[in-house]
This record gives structure tokens, C-alpha cells and sequence, in this order.
């Protein structure tokens, strides 16, 4: 069997180990927030035999442990339950699937992800690699500073500041970006482009200075040094010879910033009231609305998983010693 | 009252009284019309005209809110019934009550009995005609033992409703009730179409204005306008988009750019600003909303009634409407009937700041240098820690050392009001006295946040708005509230510093009645039912 193969499902069988240590954290997390779904949900007017009914209809009233392998059951036949939520205050039930609640949501955060990682990782490969070829130019500095001045900024702040710029001063693009399923594609991209361009902003320092970092870094090895004796020229010695063997650190980081751009933007969904899975969970937090919740982090964690995986898949496929260990 | 407002306008053109008299005084009668209307005379008065997309940015909205009328807790649900849904009975911009799918509705002398005859040829958006068993089966919805419904404990004292052929309903009320219509008219108990027996809630089906098309929870919600709509003269826009903008920040850079035409609640911090913006119109309402510091008088040593007078008298309440509301709202009188309802007791003196005397309470109360705790959120208001930390100042002069008490955002209402001995907190309040006093201080209701149940004071009190409750003479009921809110005054728990405005930003292009109603924001949240674009 080839080694990847092996390292793969070995890392899989990890993963779901994770996935299930993540999912008692969770559930053992919101047990211990004050308040429940009854209480959340009704606010101030909960009064103590209305939230004693929800509760009974939720089964609440169940011991944690029963619930919890109720939901593990569930999840294991590829149910994620039903929401909390949407249930009739007498009769009716309308709540809906924690995945149809979860699928629309996730599709949102998806297209934002794809269309920042598809300005922002060129981009800053790009700068990564031109910084590197022109170290402790002007160009260089210019670059550096400027990254490091976005990155260093509050989301939230660079947010606004855009906003300011293209929705204000000159109304470029709409500074709300309420996207909805059925708009068709040219106009989501209109519609995102300010969340793109902010997360953007945010995490291109961090790919782009890994870049240079591994490939400066390398520079100093005596194959670099042969190659410079036989009159290679800068732009082939990097993208030939530094290039492949830094592909390890920078995959990496390009992994933990897509995983970002998945799980962690909610400010930036604020800010731009896009509909994103980020202000589902907190949402479901708010309310107590357990299946929910977990259905999210569960998605996180397999997000997070996921993209680790392919990042170490990628260092071993680039890295012979890694892929021919003896 | 509108006639009140007309007089006021012509005293302030013909010059009679100042700018500061008027606004003043117009407050006084419910009515602030800051930077429009009357006051920047304009679109305010121009003829409704059809047509046109409102989007609305509302400051609420989660994922967890569904169409069921007996979960709704706040403005986005609040304004997506309203548009969709109407009730038997409707507050106008006045704050009077008018018929709305009742046709007319008639109480028995002793107000026990209440006949509600209901309008003919009414079509739900599905084509069904409007049936008493709809009525029935809506007002039934939120009552019984399984019941969640938030209003359950409202609708409690209806004994028994029945129909008396096919278009009339008789209410039976375990006791008298003057006020009852006014119930009627809540937003949780929207009339929606019956289906085998059951409220059929879940299909967005009313007879409203506007008809639903797309509603996801905490997101949006969309509507195209009623052909059939019953009601003359109403819901003028083609289509309505309703935005959940929970941001403050976003809301204000939303309307600022013509993302949306109104946004239904406004930082009274940044009304300054956002009245320098061209395009926009600040709506301003002096409404039903107010602020309090609940004192549970059941908890040592809120028991003593000289410190609480002591309290009361070293909150500096002018300060806290400039510091906290920005000067948007009005001083509270240790009362929650604010002073555009009908029965607010003008003739009692408002409560000042009064350091000396507060020091004479609190010596006679024997406490002198007593620590308090008092929880605060800013969950309860926008700026209770900030308030709570002003009446921690004022307090320190006269003795009494207060101790801020940060508590969690999450739970509050659940673990920290109606619980902790002293907390923030605040009412919407409600449109009519008896329901404002019924549903926080009474001495059974469970929401009696200042626990107040004990004392020849309380039985006095519970006494009086029992018996204006039948009271059918306006003069006599007044009179009767207006010794309720004076025992209120003096030997209440709550410290009610302040009556906040409501406010919203709107764009010019909109046109709306000169009276804007202040039982909600956004028109007592019909504004997709009664705005228009100029």
C-alpha cells in the first residue's frame, strides 16, 4: 500500500476520534450556559410553566447522557435532528431540519470563502514570491508595510473603512451584502465584493509573508548556491529551485486561513449583514438551540480537519523524503 | 387629540409659543415630530401615492424566529405580522382604538361581555373568506394548558368565547374589563385562516396589505402588495423587503447610502449626525417605552420604604435623559404611564433630584452608608450599565454606596430580572393603563418585577385598578388611575427615571400621516401598511 494512502487513513480514523471529543466539549458547554431553549426563546415574558412545556416537548427534562447518544444516533445515520426552533407555541410543529437551516447558510459562507481564497491566494503568492525575489527593495518594504497594516487592523475596522470609501464617498458597491440563493452570479459577486475585499485585506499578510519567509529562508541553502553558479537566472532559481521545497510552510498557512475564512467571520457578516453560517451559530447560541449548534461546530470541525489533511497531503506529495521515508 | 396638536401648531406659526414650548407640548399630547411634519412642514402631508419597493432595516430578527404569533418577541416578527395580518382591533396614529377586522364591538355594562361583530366579504390572501371560526381558532390558539404562547397570561381572563352566527363573537371575561378591545389589537394575536380545526400559522397566510412571499428567519423577509386588500387608503408600496440589520453601525451605513429607505431604531447617540445627511428625515415619537430599576421589596433592605424614598430621590433623572438618551425622551415619574396616555397623572409633581431630602429619608430609614448591589445590562436598555453607574454617583452624595453589578448579556431576563433584589430593566409598555399596571404591578401577576404584594399601600392600589378596570365614566376611571399612579409614586418599588423616544431615520422620499403612532416604533410597526413614497 503507498504510504499516502496509509497516512491518509490513519489521519481519518484521527479525525473522527476529534470529531467526537469536539462533540461532547459542545454539548457538555451549552449544558453548562445558564438558561435553556424555553427560557432563551421567550425572553422576558418566559414565565415558569410555559418554559416547564417546552422543555417537556423538547426533551429537555432528559438526562444529559440520554440526549447526548439520542443526537450521536442520529448523527451516525446521517440525521443532524431537527431545530429547537420553529415549533408551535400550541399544536403545529414547523422546525425545520438542522441541515435545511444549515445547507443554505453554509452555501453563503462557501461562495464568500471561495471568492476571497480566489483573490487572495494568488494575490499573495504573488506578492510573496515577487518580495522575495526583490528582498529589502522598495518594492519590498512597500509591500510589507502596507500587509502589515491591513492584517494589524480590526476586521471590523477595515470594514467600515471600506465602506467609507466604496459605499459612501463613491458608491461603487452596496455597503449591505444581503445576498439571497436566487440572485444570479454576477450579482452576488457585486453584492460581496466589500466582505471579499475586507477578508481579503485580512489575510493576505499572513500567506504572502509565509511565502517570502520559506522561500528567503531557503535561499541560503548551497543548492541555491550551485544554481546561482550556473548562471540561472533569480526568477527560475525561486520558482524552480526554492519554490517546490517551500511548498510545505505555505500550504499550511493557505489551510489555516481558508479555515478562517469557513468558520471565523462573523464580525465581517455583521458588519455587512451577509447571511452567513457565523450568525446561525450565534443565533443558536443565543437560543439554546442545541441541535443547531451542533450541527455548526460539527461542520467547523470537519472543515478544519479537512483542510489540515490536504495541507499535509500536499507537504508530503512536494517533499520526496516525506513521500519515500525509508 | 389631533385637535390638541392642530391648536399647538397654529399657536407655534401664529409665534403665541417658542419652538422648545411646542416641542414641549406636542411631547406632552404623545407627538414629536422632530425635523418633519410639522416641523420641517413637507412630505408629511402630501396625497399617499401607489407604488414603489420599501426596504426596511429593522434592529431585531434571529434565525430562531418562526411565523408562530405566540413565539414573537420582538420588531421584526412585530412588523411582519403587521403587514401581513391584521387583528380584530388597531391602535391608530393617535393612540386611539379603531375597528379593524371587527366591524364594531360593543361591551355590556358591567364590561364583562364584549360583542365583536366582524367585517363581511374579507378574503385571506388564499381566497378563503373570513369566518368567525378563523377568530375562534386565533384567539383560542394562545389560550388553554398547553398553551406557550406568550400572550397566554393576557388572554386569561377570558372566560369563554363562542360565535353567534356568522359574524359575531361574544367574549365572556371572568371579571369586567373596560378595555378589553384594546387587547384585541396586540400583535401576538393576529387573525389567521383556520385549517381542519387548528390555527394554520405556518403558512404566512393573513389578510393583510401585503402579501408574504419569501421569509427566512433572521435574514429577510419579502412581500408584494394585496390586490384585494380590504382596507381603503392603506398599504400603497408594490413591494415590501424587510432587512435584519442588527448592527447598529451597519443600520446607520444602510440608510446613509440608500441601501434601505427606513431603519426602525436609531442610536439616539448619532441623531445629531445622521440629521446632517441630506437625503434623511429623523422620525421622532415620544412613545410608551421606559426605562426602570426595579427594587424587590420583598428582599431586605429594599423592604424599607424611606430607602427607597431616599433612592428615588437621588436618581438625577434630567442628567440620565441628557447622558443616556441623548436627550431623546422624556423624565420619568417613578410610574409607567407616560404622558401621552389619557389617565397620566399631570397634576403630580415630578420627582427631582433632591439631596437634602434624600438624606432626611435615608436617616429616618436608619440605613445611612448602606452598600447596594445593583445588577445591571445593557440588555435590559442601551446604556443601563452607563445609567446604573450615574445613579451610582448621584447616590454616593447622600450614602448610600451602590455596587454595580456587570451581569451576563445571555439569560439576563431569565436569570437576572424579576430574580435579583435590584436590577435594570425596561417596558415596552402598553397601550392602555389597566394593561400597563396588570401585566407589573398587580400583586399576583408573576411579572411583578418589584414583588410588591404586601402593605395597606398594595391592597389600596390593587383595589383601584380593579375597579376602574369596569369603570365605564371616563372622568371617575381617571381619577381613580391617577391615585394608582400616586401610590405608584410615592410607595412603589420601581425607580422609572426616564420615557425614551422612539426614533427612526427615513428617507425623504417617504410620506406618512401627520400622527405617528407611539406605540411602537416604525408606526406602531404598520409602517409598510401606512407610509408611501412622495
Amino acid at each position: 500500500m503507498h504510504p499516502i494512502f496509509l497516512t491518509i487513513m490513519k489521519r481519518l480514523g484521527l479525525s473522527v476520534l476529534t470529531l467526537f471529543i469536539v462533540s461532547v466539549i459542545i454539548f457538555s458547554t451549552v449544558e453548562f450556559l445558564p438558561g435553556d431553549f424555553g427560557q432563551a426563546i421567550l425572553g422576558q415574558a418566559a414565565l415558569p410553566d410555559t418554559v416547564a412545556a417546552f422543555r417537556r416537548e423538547l426533551g429537555l427534562d432528559l438526562p444529559l447522557h440520554v440526549r447526548y447518544f439520542d443526537w450521536m444516533g442520529g448523527v451516525l445515520t446521517g440525521d443532524l435532528g431537527t431545530s429547537f426552533s420553529g415549533r408551535g407555541t400550541q399544536g403545529l410543529d414547523n422546525s425545520r431540519p438542522v441541515i435545511d437551516l444549515i445547507a443554505p447558510r453554509l452555501s453563503n459562507t462557501l461562495f464568500l470563502a471561495s471568492f476571497t481564497a480566489l483573490i487572495a491566494i494568488p494575490l499573495s503568492l504573488f506578492l510573496g514570491i515577487t518580495t522575495a525575489l526583490y528582498r529589502n527593495s522598495i518594492y519590498d518594504r512597500t509591500v510589507n508595510t502596507i500587509t502589515l497594516t491591513t492584517i494589524s487592523f480590526p476586521e471590523f475596522f477595515v470594514a467600515y473603512l471600506l465602506v467609507l470609501i466604496f459605499a459612501s464617498f463613491y458608491k461603487v458597491f452596496p455597503s449591505l451584502a444581503n445576498i439571497s440563493p436566487d440572485m444570479p452570479l454576477g450579482e452576488l459577486i457585486y453584492r460581496s465584493a466589500l466582505p471579499a475585499l475586507t477578508l481579503t485585506l485580512v489575510i493576505v499578510a499572513h500567506m504572502m509573508r509565509m511565502t517570502r519567509a520559506a522561500i528567503i529562508n531557503l535561499l541560503a541553502n548551497p543548492y541555491i548556491e550551485m544554481a546561482e553558479f550556473k548562471g540561472l537566472s533569480r526568477v527560475r532559481i525561486i520558482l524552480h529551485h526554492a519554490l517546490p521545497n517551500a511548498w510545505a510552510p505555505i500550504v499550511n498557512v493557505i489551510a489555516m486561513n481558508l479555515a478562517y475564512l469557513v468558520v471565523g467571520v462573523v464580525i465581517v457578516e455583521v458588519v455587512f449583514v451577509y447571511p452567513g453560517i457565523g450568525q446561525l451559530m450565534i443565533d443558536a447560541v443565543t437560543a439554546r438551540d442545541i441541535p443547531v449548534i451542533q450541527g455548526c461546530v460539527m461542520f467547523f470541525a470537519v472543515t478544519y480537519i479537512l483542510l489540515n489533511l490536504f495541507a499535509d497531503i500536499i507537504s508530503i506529495i512536494t517533499n520526496p523524503r516525506l513521500l519515500h521515508p525509508r | 387629540m389631533m385637535q390638541d396638536i392642530n391648536k399647538l401648531e397654529q399657536m407655534y406659526k401664529a409665534g403665541a409659543i417658542s419652538r422648545r414650548e411646542f416641542m414641549k407640548r406636542s411631547a406632552a399630547i404623545g407627538m414629536v415630530l422632530a425635523g418633519s411634519g410639522i416641523m420641517a412642514a413637507g412630505s408629511a402631508q402630501a396625497a399617499p401615492k401607489k407604488g414603489g419597493r420599501l426596504r426596511q432595516g429593522i434592529g431585531n430578527g434571529a434565525t430562531t424566529d418562526s411565523l408562530d404569533p405566540g413565539t414573537h418577541n420582538q420588531g421584526f416578527t412585530h412588523n411582519l405580522v403587521c403587514s401581513y395580518a391584521n387583528s380584530l382591533t388597531e391602535v391608530d396614529g393617535e393612540g386611539n382604538l379603531i375597528p379593524e377586522l371587527a366591524e364594531s364591538y360593543e361591551g355590556s355594562v358591567d364590561a364583562k361581555t364584549w360583542i365583536f361583530k366582524l367585517r363581511k366579504g374579507i378574503e385571506f390572501h388564499n381566497g378563503k373568506t373570513l369566518t368567525t371560526d378563523d377568530v375562534l381558532a386565533s384567539i383560542n390558539f394562545h389560550r388553554g394548558k398547553n398553551s406557550k404562547s406568550v400572550v397566554k397570561e393576557l388572554l386569561n381572563p377570558i372566560e369563554s368565547i363562542r360565535k353567534d352566527g356568522n359574524n359575531t363573537i361574544v367574549f365572556e371575561l371572568k371579571s369586567g374589563s373596560a378595555d378589553f378591545p384594546f387587547l384585541m389589537s396586540d400583535y401576538h394575536i393576529p387573525i389567521l385562516p383556520e385549517k381542519d380545526g387548528r390555527l394554520d400559522w405556518a403558512a404566512g397566510i393573513g389578510t393583510g396589505g401585503y402579501i408574504l412571499q419569501n421569509y427566512e428567519p433572521g435574514v429577510r423577509a419579502e412581500f408584494k402588495r394585496n390586490p384585494n386588500y380590504w382596507k381603503p387608503g392603506r398599504a400603497h408600496f408594490d413591494e415590501v423587503e424587510n432587512i435584519a440589520i442588527l448592527d447598529a453601525t451597519a443600520r446607520q451605513n444602510a440608510i446613509m447610502n440608500g441601501d434601505v429607505d427606513v431603519i426602525n431604531t436609531v442610536d439616539p447617540k448619532i441623531v445629531h449626525l445622521l440629521t446632517r445627511v441630506p437625503n434623511l428625515k429623523i422620525l421622532e415619537v415620544a412613545g410608551l417605552l421606559h426605562y426602570t430599576f426595579p427594587m424587590r421589596v420583598n428582599v431586605k433592605p429594599f423592604d424599607n420604604p424611606d430607602l427607597r424614598m431616599a433612592i428615588k430621590l437621588s436618581v438625577n433623572r434630567q442628567e440620565m435623559v441628557k447622558k443616556i438618551l441623548s436627550g431623546h425622551g422624556t423624565l420619568g415619574n417613578d410610574h409607567p404611564i407616560s404622558a401621552s396616555n389619557r389617565h397620566h397623572a399631570s397634576n403630580l409633581p415630578q420627582r427631582a433630584y433632591d439631596p437634602e431630602k434624600a438624606k432626611y429619608f435615608l436617616k429616618k430609614s436608619g440605613m445611612e452608608g448602606v452598600n447596594l448591589q445593583l445588577s445591571a445590562s445593557d440588555v435590559a436598555f442601551a446604556g443601563a450599565v452607563d445609567a446604573a453607574l450615574l445613579l451610582k454617583a448621584s447616590a454616593a452624595k447622600i450614602g448610600v454606596n451602590i455596587d454595580v453589578v456587570q451581569e451576563p448579556k445571555d439569560g439576563y431576563w431569565s436569570n437576572v430580572w424579576n430574580k435579583k433584589p435590584w436590577c435594570t430593566a425596561r417596558s415596552r409598555g402598553r397601550a392602555t393603563t389597566d394593561w400597563m399596571l396588570s401585566l407589573l404591578y398587580i400583586r399576583d401577576q408573576k411579572w411583578n418585577d418589584t414583588a410588591w404584594r404586601e402593605g395597606p399601600e398594595v391592597d389600596r392600589f390593587n383595589e383601584l385598578v380593579e375597579i376602574a378596570r369596569t369603570e365605564l365614566d371616563e372622568a371617575k376611571r381617571k381619577a381613580l388611575y391617577v391615585e394608582a399612579q400616586t401610590i405608584l409614586h410615592n410607595h412603589g418599588g420601581a425607580v422609572i427615571p426616564m420615557f425614551a423616544n422612539h426614533i427612526m431615520a427615513l428617507s425623504k422620499k417617504i410620506g406618512h400621516d401627520k400622527a405617528i403612532s407611539g406605540n411602537a416604533e416604525s408606526d406602531g410597526n404598520k409602517s409598510a401598511e401606512r407610509w408611501w413614497f412622495v
